[in-house]
C-alpha cells in the first residue's frame, strides 16, 4: 500500500518536473539555434572579464605581511580612497599591527578628525581622532554618500577583498582596469554605451561603474625614501595588499597557527593508525607474522 | 547490550562500585560505546561517520557557545559583532572560522553517513527507529544551521532568512500570514533576529538528546554491518572498545586534518564573498544561494518552474524540496528487499552507482550555479530522477533482482570459513 | 589484555608503547585546545585599548571634584582644600589599616589633586562624598552606603569593613592641568 502510494507520488513530481523541462527545451531551443549557447549574450556576458593575477607576499598558505607594502597601502587610502570610502570596522590602534609606534599611532590618528560631542555645549562637533576610534565615514550618513556620488553609495572597504569574488585581485584589476569603451562593444550592442556620469570598466560585473578612476597619474601619492616609485600600479597593488590586510588581520597569525596544529594532528594520526593496527592484528584474518595477539 | 555474550560492567576500585550502586553512569558507558557493546568485526571506514558526526555536534556547541559569548543579535550590531569576534575577541577569528566549517564538516559527515545507509539499506527491520530519528536528526541540523547562517548579518544571511521564510507563503491562504508571524515582521529585522539566534542555541541540544535516542535505538539490534547478515554468535563481533574507539581515533585525526586545511587555509572557500557585505534590505545580490549542503535540494526547488494542473510552479517547488527530504522517512517500508547490502544486489547497485550518486552531484552542482539555462534543465532532470529512484525504482527493483548469495556469516564474510576467529576463545 | 601475549617482552612493550603514545598525543591535543577557550573569555583587544583617560583638572575648584571614567568605572578626581589636606597629614599612620601618606598617594607637586577609583574595596560600590552636598562619612573624605566604609581625606580606609585604601590608578601629569591615567 504504501509502496503504491509512493509510486504515484514519485510519478506525480517526476512527471511535473520533466513537463517543466519540456517547457525548458521549448523556450531554450530557438536562443540555442540562435546563438549557440543557451542564453541571450549581452554585453556582460561577453566584456566582462575575470581579475587580473596578482601576486602579493600574503598570498597562499606560507603568506605573510609585507609591513611596507602595508603602510604604503595605508597611505593611499588615506590620501585617495578615505575621500568617499569609510573602513568603519578598523580603528586607528590597529595600524600598530603594521609597524607604528604607539605614539606614531596616536599623532597618526589627531590627523583624521572624527565626530565628536563638544564638552561644553554637547552639541555635535569634529574633534581630532585618537587611538581608541574607528576610521571615520566621509559622510555624516547613507543619503548624504548617495547624495554626493550621483545615487551609488560607496562601499565600506573595511572587508572589500573578502566581500568580492576574486580579492585583493579584484580591487587591483577594477583600480586598473578604466578604459574607453570598446568599439567592437558599441557595434555588437549599441544600447549599451555607458551612460554619462559612468565609466567603463571590465572587471566590474556591470561594466560601468559609478568611481571615477582614482588613481590617474604617477606620483600621486607621494611615497617616502626608500620605497618603490608610485606608479599607478604599484599604488593599486599596495592599497589592494592594505585592503587585505583590512579585511583579514588575523591572515598570518592563522597561517602560523596552522602548520604546527597540522603537523601536531598528522604525528597524532599516525600514531592513532599504528595503533589501531597493533589492536586489530590480533584479529585479523591474514597471516602477519610477529606481531602480537591481543585477545581483547 | 542485546547479546548474551556482551561482557558485564566489572568496577575495578571503590570509587567506581560507589558510583556503579547509585548512579550507574559507568556502567551506561562500557555498555554504550566500551568494551561491552559488541559490534560486528567486519565494519569498514565508512562506519566512522557516526562517531564523527556526534564529535562534529560536540565542537559546534562548544564554539558555538563560545561565539555567543561575544556576539549580538541585533539588527544595527550583528554584522559588526561578528566582525568584532574576528578582529578583536582573543582566538575570536579561530572560533568563528572553527564553527562556521564545523558546520559543512558535519554536513559532509551526516551526509556520508546517510548515503551509507542508502547503500548498505541501514533503514531496514529491525533498524527503522534508528533510520527515523536519524531523518529527525538531519532535518533539526538543517533548520538549526539556516538559522545559524542568518547571524552575521551579512546579504546572504539576510536574503536566505527572506527566501526560505518565502518558501512558506507557497501554501495557499495561511502562507503569508505564517510568514509574517516566523519573521515577526513583513522583512527579516530584530525580531527575526531574535528568534533565530534564541532557536539556533537551543535546537543543538534538542539534536543531542534525539542523538541520544538514536544510540539507544542503535543498541537493540546492535550495529548494521557491509554484508548486512545479522550477527549469529560471538565470532561475528568484537567489542567496541578497543577496536573501535582505536579505529574511530584513526578516522578523527584524518577528519581533523582536512577540518584543520580548511580552517587554517581556505576559512572562507566555503562560504561566499556576499555575506562580507552588511544586510542590506534594499538590495538583493546578483545571485543569492544558500549554503553548499542545501544546494541540492535547492536545485529541486528551483526545478518547478510551470504550474503543473491547478498547482502553482512555486507551490510544486516548495512540496517537492519538502517531500524530497520527508519521504526518506518511508524508505524502510518502500524497499522491500530482504537483502539488505548493496554489495549482494545487482539491479540495486547499478542504480545507485549510475543512478542516484550522479544525479545527487548534478544537484549540488546545478543547486550552487545561477538559476540559468543550462543549469535549471539539468536540475530538472536529476530531480525527475531523484523522485523516481526512491519512490518507483527502489520499491519495483526488488521485484526483479536476482541478489546474489550471502555469506553465510559475518565471520565467513571476513575469514573465508566460519570458524571461530578468535584465537584465545 | 597483554597476558596471553605469545612475542615475548619486545611485542608488549612496543605495543604498549604507541597506545601509550597515541593516547597522549590526544591527551596534548585536548589540553592544547582548551587554552583559546579559555583566553577568549580575557579582555579583547578594543576593551584593553580603551584602558586609558584623560581628565582636565583646570576646573576642578578646592573642596570640589569630578567623576571621570577610567576602564568604564568612576574615577574620582578631587582638589582638596587646606584643612583637608592638614587633617590628612595629622593622622599617624601607623595607626592606619592601610597605611600610606598623602604625599604617597598624590604626584609631587600636585598633593591637593586627589586621583583614586571611585570603587570601594570592600566589595565595588561606588563611595558617596565627591560632591560637596554628598554624606561624606565621620571622616570628611567618602563613604560607602552599602556596608558602610569611611574613607578620610586622603581617601584611605578608616573604618567599616573595607579592606584597603581608594586604588590610586597608575597616572601622569601631561600638563600642569591635564592627568593621563593609565
Amino acid at each position: 500500500m504504501i509502496r503504491l502510494f509512493g509510486i504515484s507520488i514519485g510519478l506525480v513530481f517526476a512527471v511535473a518536473v520533466l513537463w517543466a523541462f519540456a517547457n525548458g527545451v521549448v523556450s531554450v531551443a530557438p536562443v540555442v539555434s540562435q546563438y549557440g549557447s543557451f542564453t541571450e549574450p549581452t554585453a556582460e556576458t561577453v566584456f566582462h572579464r575575470h581579475p587580473k593575477e596578482l601576486h602579493l607576499q600574503s598570498d597562499g598558505p606560507l603568506g605573510t605581511w609585507d609591513y611596507a607594502q602595508l603602510q604604503r597601502g595605508y597611505q593611499v587610502y588615506k590620501e585617495v580612497c578615505s575621500a568617499c570610502h569609510s573602513m568603519k570596522f578598523l580603528a586607528f590602534r590597529d595600524l600598530e599591527q603594521l609597524g607604528y609606534s604607539p605614539a606614531q599611532v596616536k599623532a597618526e590618528a589627531a590627523t583624521w578628525q572624527v565626530p565628536g560631542v563638544n564638552p561644553d555645549t554637547g552639541e555635535a562637533d569634529m574633534r581630532p581622532g585618537t587611538p581608541i576610534d574607528s576610521f571615520p565615514s566621509p559622510y555624516p550618513n547613507k543619503i548624504a554618500a548617495a547624495a554626493a556620488n550621483n545615487n551609488a553609495v560607496p562601499p565600506d572597504l573595511s572587508l572589500i577583498t573578502k566581500a568580492r569574488h576574486g580579492g585583493a585581485s579584484y580591487v587591483y584589476s577594477l583600480l586598473t582596469g578604466f578604459q574607453p569603451q570598446p568599439a567592437a562593444l558599441l557595434k555588437e550592442f549599441p544600447d549599451a554605451k555607458t551612460p554619462p556620469g559612468l565609466h567603463y570598466n571590465p572587471y566590474f560585473a556591470n561594466l560601468n561603474l559609478a568611481m571615477a578612476p582614482p588613481l590617474t597619474a604617477e606620483g600621486q601619492v607621494a611615497y617616502g625614501p626608500g620605497n618603490p616609485k608610485p606608479t599607478i600600479n604599484q599604488m593599486a597593488t599596495d592599497v589592494a595588499a592594505f585592503l587585505t590586510w583590512t579585511a583579514e588581520p588575523k591572515l598570518q597569525k592563522r597561517h602560523q597557527t596552522g602548520w604546527p596544529v597540522l603537523g601536531f594532528l598528522l604525528l597524532a594520526t599516525i600514531l592513532a593508525y599504528l595503533a589501531k593496527q597493533q589492536i586489530w592484528a590480533a584479529i585479523k584474518p591474514k597471516k602477519t607474522a610477529a606481531t602480537g595477539s591481543s585477545d581483547a | 547490550m542485546s547479546f548474551p555474550w556482551a561482557r558485564e560492567y566489572q568496577p575495578t576500585n571503590g570509587l567506581m562500585k560507589f558510583l556503579d550502586e547509585k548512579l550507574p553512569l559507568p556502567r551506561l558507558v562500557y555498555g554504550a560505546i566500551g568494551a561491552g557493546y559488541p559490534v560486528p568485526r567486519n565494519l569498514s571506514y565508512m562506519w566512522n561517520f557516526g562517531v564523527l558526526a556526534g564529535f562534529c555536534l560536540v565542537l559546534q556547541i562548544v564554539t558555538g557557545v563560545v561565539l555567543a559569548m561575544h556576539y549580538a543579535p541585533n539588527a544595527l550590531v550583528a554584522f559588526g559583532t561578528t566582525e568584532h569576534i574576528m578582529r578583536d575577541v582573543n582566538w575570536g577569528w579561530l572560533m568563528r572560522y572553527a564553527h562556521a566549517n564545523g558546520a559543512s564538516f558535519f554536513f559532509i559527515v551526516v551526509y556520508l553517513h546517510i548515503f551509507r545507509g542508502f547503500f548498505y539499506s541501514s533503514y531496514k527491520a529491525p533498524r527503522e527507529m534508528i533510520w527515523l530519528l536519524g531523518v529527525v536528526i538531519f532535518l533539526l541540523m538543517m533548520a538549526t544551521a539556516f538559522m545559524g547562517y542568518v547571524l552575521p548579518w551579512g546579504q546572504m544571511s539576510f536574503w536566505g532568512a527572506k527566501v526560505i521564510t518565502g518558501l512558506f507563503s507557497a501554501i495557499p491562504v495561511v502562507g503569508e500570514p505564517i510568514q509574517v508571524w516566523l519573521l515577526g515582521g513583513f522583512a527579516p529585522d530584530d525580531a527575526a533576529l531574535n528568534r533565530f539566534f534564541s532557536l539556533h542555541f537551543l535546537l543543538p541540544f534538542v539534536i543531542a538528546g534525539v542523538v541520544i535516542l538514536h544510540i539507544w535505538a542503535l543498541h537493540i539490534p546492535g550495529s548494521s554491518n557491509p554484508t548486512g547478515v545479522e550477527i549469529k554468535d560471538e565470532s561475528d563481533t568484537v567489542p567496541f572498545h578497543p577496536y573501535y574507539t582505536a579505529k574511530d581515533g584513526f578516522g578523527l585525526g584524518v577528519f581533523l586534518i582536512a577540518y584543520c586545511v580548511m580552517v587554517f587555509f581556505l576559512p572562507n572557500y566555503l562560504g561566499h564573498p556576499d555575506n562580507y557585505i552588511e544586510a542590506n534590505p534594499l538590495a538583493t545580490p546578483a545571485h543569492i544561494v544558500p549554503e553548499w549542503y542545501f544546494w541540492p535540494f535547492y536545485a529541486i526547488l528551483r526545478s518547478f518552474t510551470v504550474d503543473f494542473f491547478f498547482v502553482p510552479a512555486k507551490l510544486m517547488g516548495v512540496l517537492a524540496m519538502f517531500s524530497a527530504i520527508l519521504m526518506w522517512f518511508f524508505l524502510p517500508w518502500l524497499d522491500r528487499s530482504p537483502v539488505r547490502s548493496g554489495h549482494y544486489r545487482p539491479l540495486f547497485r547499478k542504480f545507485f552507482w549510475f543512478g542516484l550518486i550522479p544525479t545527487m552531484a548534478v544537484l549540488f552542482y546545478c543547486g550552487g550555479a545561477p538559476a540559468i539555462e543550462p543549469y535549471v534543465m539539468l536540475s530538472q532532470l536529476a530531480t525527475a530522477y531523484y523522485f523516481l529512484h526512491f519512490l518507483v525504482v527502489l520499491p519495483l527493483v526488488s521485484s526483479f533482482e536476482k541478489p546474489e548469495p550471502l555469506p553465510f556469516s559475518i565471520t565467513e564474510s571476513v575469514l573465508g570459513s566460519d570458524k571461530p576467529a578468535l584465537s584465545g576463545e | 589484555m597483554a597476558e596471553n601475549d605469545g612475542n615475548g617482552e619486545d611485542g608488549v612493550r612496543r605495543r604498549d608503547f604507541i597506545n601509550i603514545a597515541a593516547v597522549s598525543f590526544a591527551g596534548v591535543g585536548g589540553i592544547a585546545v582548551v587554552l583559546p577557550l579559555v583566553s577568549q573569555m580575557s579582555p579583547s583587544a578594543d576593551v584593553l585599548a580603551e584602558s586609558s583617560t584623560e581628565v582636565d583638572t583646570s576646573k576642578i575648584e578646592a573642596g570640589q571634584g569630578i567623576t571621570a571614567v577610567y576602564r568604564k568605572q568612576p574615577l574620582f578626581v578631587r582638589r582638596l582644600t587646606k584643612k583637608e589636606i592638614d587633617e590628612a597629614n595629622a593622622v599617624d599612620i601607623s595607626t592606619l589599616r592601610d597605611p600610606e601618606t598623602l604625599e604617597q598617594r598624590t604626584k609631587p607637586g600636585h598633593t591637593d589633586m586627589l586621583i583614586t577609583m571611585g570603587v570601594c574595596t570592600h566589595l565595588g560600590c561606588v563611595p558617596l562624598g565627591i560632591q560637596s552636598d554628598q554624606n561624606r562619612g565621620p571622616f570628611g573624605g567618602y563613604f560607602c552606603p552599602c556596608h558602610g566604609s569611611a574613607y578620610d581625606t586622603a581617601a584611605r580606609i578608616r573604618k567599616g569593613p573595607a579592606p584597603k585604601n581608594l586604588q590610586v590608578p597608575d597616572y601622569v601629569f601631561t600638563s600642569d592641568t591635564v592627568v593621563s591615567v593609565g
